[in-house]
């Protein structure tokens, strides 16, 4: 659990996270595209994030395709969030996400 | 070739065998899986579906690879109207040995463009995975209501 939270703790690898679940399964030169950032450096952080299992690649004919893995984020929220926090948690999310949406 | 619209990996304290078992015996899937039981004979083309508590089956498909214990795979797609949009699609299971770990890797692809099945499997995986991975480590199941886990709009 200690390799989550370093991988998360940089806004850099949150923001590959970001573009992985806006879209899933890209390769290495489509998450480079329009980052400020190296291809090394995004090939640095990638790797960061697969050891902590947050991005899993496979295989799919030439390419090497780059997944969102949420699950160990999901075992993070079972651990403190508690059976009957979760329908409060899922309105008070909602909600938020209303009220800021109208501000756009 | 369409690529794998979801994959998903999570690392088991487990065998091969027992989590092999916990992905076909309905009584296993029943404690992880939102009171689901998994109904097949497990032959390559045999029909495939989930059934509830209730006997009402919620959703349905073919066995497509039976590999016990490495690689299991199945088709199923809800049978309810709010899906009639929807195909069904491939859900491959990948168990392999690491040490005292089993790496299990799930990938979901062939969904139908615009369906409503892709969203809704999206909230649902990670919980019944991480349901399972508690239950083979702990004996106890992540009791998940089913509410809680819908899908948006």
């Amino acid at each position: 659990m200690d390799e989550v939270f370093k991988a998360l703790a940089d806004a850099s690898r949150r923001s590959l996270l970001d573009r992985l679940h806006a879209r899933n399964g890209q390769t290495l030169n489509e998450l480079c595209e329009g980052l400020a950032m190296t291809r090394q450096a995004v090939t640095k952080h990638l790797a960061i994030l697969e050891q902590a299992n947050l991005v899993t690649t496979i295989r799919h004919g030439r390419e090497k395709l780059h997944y969102l893995n949420p699950l160990p984020i999901h075992q993070i929220g079972e651990r403190w969030i508690r059976k009957f926090e979760r329908g409060k948690l899922a309105a008070l999310g909602e909600l938020k996400r209303q009220l800021e949406k109208r501000d756009e | 070739m369409s690529k794998p619209e979801f994959v998903y990996v999570t690392y088991i304290e487990t065998t091969p065998e027992k989590l092999w078992e916990a992905l076909t015996a309905g009584d296993f899937t029943e404690r992880y899986w939102f009171g689901v039981r998994l109904r097949s004979d497990w032959k390559v083309g045999s029909s495939f579906e989930m059934v509830h508590g209730d006997g009402s089956v919620s959703d349905a498909g073919k066995v497509v690879e039976y590999d016990p214990p490495k690689r299991l795979a199945y088709t199923f797609v809800n049978l309810s109207e709010t899906y009639r949009n929807d195909i069904p699609a491939l859900a491959t299971f990948d168990l392999e040995p690491h040490g005292k770990l089993v790496k299990l890797t799930l990938t979901h692809e062939g969904f139908a463009e615009g369906g409503k099945m892709l969203p809704a499997i999206s909230q649902g995986w990670p919980a019944i995975l991480s349901s399972l991975k508690s239950m083979l480590e702990t004996g106890q199941p992540l009791e998940i209501p089913r509410a809680a886990i819908k899908p948006e709009g």
